[in-house]
């Protein structure tokens, strides 16, 4: 009996007796998902950015002052920041290691925690493009801020065979003595810009 | 007319005779008929905590049989009462009486507060109050609710208190962490019963506390050995002790 | 190991033990205070509880879909039985693919099969990119908490720890230059890696995919530049739909550490262009978990550390007090499945309070499987025999009503009359740091007959 045979009928031996599967009630709903939204986005360190259109976007993408000081940007957006990098060139993710910063498109955000879905598909060619980079902008279209993630996987679809992420914030940790630092082995900042 | 018995734990009984007296007039005050088995002993929680089942299971059978028969079994001790609600099933299950043995067996605040259904807690305490949740009452018997959980607040044993003239709960930095008796806890892990101890005395004294009150001897017990060793001042009592100097209606 | 000598030594030194408590004890806060925004959270907390009951039941089911799944997905699964097999099944891949430069981000699963050993052994350098964990691998130490594996260090001894093992300047201690060390040291790592390793948070049998969660980012890029991801998993990490992760996620990060979210929750159902990606799914005794009863409910744990953070015992002994690799509660119910012998005085490291079964996520009944295990170890006779024999006797006198009169009032009488250097010997355990209750004249038992009735 192969390994796979061997588990698979130790656990059909020890099986408990069959319960149903639950479906969770709705969660909580925020009356404004959006302010609740940047509220929290900015407890996780995270910053976010209203903006009505594209122009207004680049205008305040050009007051970021690490975008401002980059030197290697990416873009995924069209029409968002001025890309020095194209990413449909580079053979190999490693080449991306120099990246300062990145701007990648989101498809929803979610208010309880400051995450935003990322499709793998909108990536492009190197999934690495958001965390090698030293500075992340995410560009999410207005009105598409759930208030849970209950409802946030009620609507995201995930591409089989693909990727995708929640992105909640810049890269952080806490490891020594508890206190927190920004920017651990990805992003140092995590700007949102919804625009719309 | 409810025929109670009162279970007075064994070291109740031999090392804090005076908490049995309490517990007794403060139910004999509210009027009811409560009769005291000499025929009991000890619950056998010492054993079932030390793994040791089947040294257990004759005090179980014991307790069955002195209790069964009254309407009401009361007892000025959570863990105790815990024991025989909701670690008796091993030994009891199935047994004549034993259902009934379960729903019936109530600790002193819980009885006063659920059964009796005490509204009026008339006196005076005037004294600085620190409140100690031994955790067999808060998480085994859900005396009050406990702050791990996202629940509306309650407690047994504060809404009597607080109805007395002049006291004052103090107000604890960690307003439940166990104090670390934990029945053979306390000896098999000496240093760590200890510190845990200790801690809580510390946020006691830190609160203002003059007085350490609970619903649990044991835990009791426990502080009052390592405050009155650090000659720490505080006054450590049960709740019925306090009970007993009031007016309950 | 002994829970309570290594608990005994670590308290000794007093100021950090409370340094450690407290340390812990705030994240038990900040777990409480993120619950607190979520008005549903104990529904959450049964929710969750009840589809993994529910997954446990059916789990060769779930697996087997997954597998379909994954494999449609074009991952490639594999099956081991133990952690020698898991050993052998990655260094295999690894060995096919020429690789001797490996990343790693957190998984306990690997701790428990001994992988970075084995793999070092054959000439394989394994660097673990999560920062705790990564401190604990130069320091030559294992993680003494699952989540923040190195919170028993302090930023003194870590800046200490940095300059001798990769080259920082000496006396540094601001965890924000310390993190910019590690930061620019493992990312020189992640480039030259062949092969990034990961953990897995949950398998979705539903889509064939699975969920690793980081706050670093550290899994994303060790599985994003390498052209080879392998994950390691227990069979009890899968679960049956994509939107069973909206609950499991409201719930994970704020039972660790009070946040809302990870920072990065990432969905893997693929590899990437030009690359392979390998499940490998471990059994490891937890099969047998599984038919018992009263234990198999603590294969639901997520591994989010809560009951570690609100358990007063470990918070006051540390994580190497634990014989297990999991210390705390969730450890001292599991390490004793894996070898009662070697684990028999984890369920006694507790008093039973039962805050970590009241903090966890996935409502495993924790202190009760602690008082359970108790049992099965007297029954296995693991428990010293001379506690044995002291509970018959105790047993014996409690249940005969004259020889516990008896030996009441002899303990009374006696007691008091003991010179102090006799009464509080080195045979009194109880009397080294407190005073013994006060021995009364007469008992309740005599004193209750004098009262009106």
């Amino acid at each position: 009996m192969n390994a796979r045979e061997a588990i698979l009928s130790a656990l059909r031996r020890a099986a408990p007796p069959r319960v149903p599967l639950p479906d969770a009630a709705p969660g909580i709903v925020y009356p404004d998902p959006e302010r609740q939204f940047a509220e929290v986005l900015a407890g996780v360190g995270g910053k976010f950015v209203r903006v009505p259109d594209l122009a207004a976007l680049n205008f305040e993408l050009g007051k970021v002052e690490a975008y401002a000081r980059a030197k290697q940007v990416a873009s995924l957006v069209p029409g968002a920041g001025i890309a020095t990098v194209d990413l449909s060139a580079v053979k190999d993710p490693h080449e991306l290691d120099g990246l300062d910063f990145s701007i990648i498109p989101g498809e929803f955000g979610v208010a309880e925690n400051g995450a935003i879905w990322i499709p793998g598909s909108t990536l492009g060619p190197h999934r690495a493009v958001f965390v090698v980079c030293q500075h992340l902008a995410i560009v999410v279209p207005a009105g598409q801020i759930v208030s849970n993630m209950q409802e946030a996987y009620a609507r995201l679809v995930i591409e089989r065979p693909g990727y995708g992420l929640f992105i909640s914030g810049p890269s952080k940790t806490a490891d020594i003595e508890q206190a927190l630092v920004i920017g651990a082995h990805g992003a140092r900042s995590c700007t949102v810009f919804v625009v719309g | 007319m409810p025929k109670v018995g009162l279970f007075i734990p064994c070291y109740v009984d031999q090392l804090y005779p005076q908490v049995g007296l309490a517990a007794l007039r403060v139910l004999r005050r509210l009027g009811l008929e409560v009769e005291y088995p000499q025929e009991q002993t000890c619950c056998g929680q010492p054993m079932a905590n030390s793994g040791c089942a089947t040294d257990a299971k004759p005090l179980a059978d014991r307790f069955l049989r002195v209790f069964g028969h009254y309407d009401h079994v009361v007892a000025p001790s959570a863990s105790c009462v815990s024991m025989v609600r909701n670690h008796y099933d091993p030994f009891l299950r199935g047994k004549a009486g034993f259902e009934h043995l379960k729903r019936s067996t109530f600790e002193l605040c819980e009885y006063l507060t659920d059964v009796v259904k005490v509204g009026k807690v008339q006196g005076e305490f005037r004294r600085k109050v620190g409140l100690h949740q031994g955790c067999h009452g808060l998480r085994e018997l859900r005396l009050a609710r406990s702050s791990e959980l996202v629940a509306p607040a309650f407690d047994k044993v504060r809404s009597l208190l607080s109805q007395l003239d002049g006291i004052e709960i103090v107000p604890l930095s960690r307003p439940d962490e166990c104090c670390g008796f934990g029945g053979t806890f306390a000896v098999k892990e000496e240093a760590m019963s200890a510190l845990m101890g200790r801690d809580r005395l510390a946020d006691h004294l830190q609160a203002g506390a003059e007085v350490i009150a609970g619903a649990d001897m044991s835990c009791l017990m426990h502080l009052e050995g390592l405050a009155r060793r650090a000659g720490k001042p505080l006054q450590i009592l049960h709740v019925a002790q306090i009970l007993e100097q009031a007016r309950l209606s | 190991m002994d829970h309570a000598k290594s608990a005994a030594r670590f308290a000794a030194d007093e100021a950090r033990t409370h340094w450690h408590d407290q340390a812990l004890y705030s994240l038990r806060g900040k777990r409480d205070r993120a619950a607190a925004t979520i008005p549903e959270w104990e529904q959450l907390r049964e929710t969750a509880a009840r589809v993994k009951e529910h997954t446990l039941s059916r789990l060769a089911e779930y697996l087997e879909e997954f597998e379909r799944n994954a494999r449609k997905n074009g991952i490639q699964v594999h099956w081991a039985r133990d952690g020698e097999e898991h050993n052998a099944i990655v260094h295999g891949i690894l060995a096919r693919h020429g690789a001797t430069r490996m990343v790693k981000s957190k998984s306990m699963l690997t701790e428990e099969c001994h992988l970075n050993p084995y793999l070092e052994a054959r000439g394989i350098e394994v660097v673990d990119t999560d920062l705790g964990e990564r401190i604990v691998q130069l320091a030559e130490d294992p993680p003494s908490h699952i989540v923040v594996p190195a919170i028993h260090r302090k930023r003194e001894e870590i800046g200490e720890l940095f300059h001798r093992t990769i080259g920082t300047a000496a006396g540094l201690s601001d965890p924000k230059v310390l993190t910019e060390a590690a930061r620019q040291h493992l990312r020189q790592k992640f480039m030259g890696a062949q092969a990034g390793l990961s953990g897995v948070n949950f398998a979705i049998a539903e889509t064939g995919g699975f969920v690793v969660v980081t706050n670093e980012g550290n899994a994303d890029m060790g599985t994003s530049l390498p052209p080879v991801h392998i994950a390691c998993m227990g069979v009890e990490k899968v679960i049956p739909r994509a939107r069973d992760l909206g609950v499991f996620l409201r719930l994970l990060a704020r039972s660790a550490t009070g946040q809302p979210v990870s920072s990065y929750t990432t969905h893997f159902h693929g590899p990437m262009r030009g690359g392979e990606l390998h499940v490998v799914i471990v059994d490891n005794g937890r099969s047998q978990s599984l038919a018992s009863e009263v234990f198999r409910r603590s294969l639901s744990c997520i591994r989010c550390g809560a009951c570690l953070n609100t358990c007063p015992v470990y918070r006051r002994s540390g994580g190497y007090s634990y014989s297990y690799l999991i210390p705390g509660p969730i450890g001292s119910v599991l390490g004793p499945q894996r070898d009662p012998a070697a684990h028999a005085s984890l369920p006694f490291a507790s008093s039973l309070c039962g805050s970590c079964t009241d903090v966890c996520p996935v409502k495993i009944d924790l202190h009760h499987e602690l008082y359970a295990f108790r049992q099965v170890l007297v029954e296995k006779g693991l428990v010293p025999l001379h506690k044995r024999i002291a509970m018959a006797i105790l047993g014996s006198v409690l249940s005969r009503p004259w020889a516990y009169r008896l030996a009441g009032r002899l303990l009374r009488w006696i007691v008091p009359r003991l010179p102090r250097w006799l009464a509080y010997g080195p045979w009194n355990a109880w009397g080294k740091q407190r005073e013994l209750p006060p021995m009364p004249k007469e008992s309740f038992r005599d004193l209750v007959g004098k009262e009106p009735p």
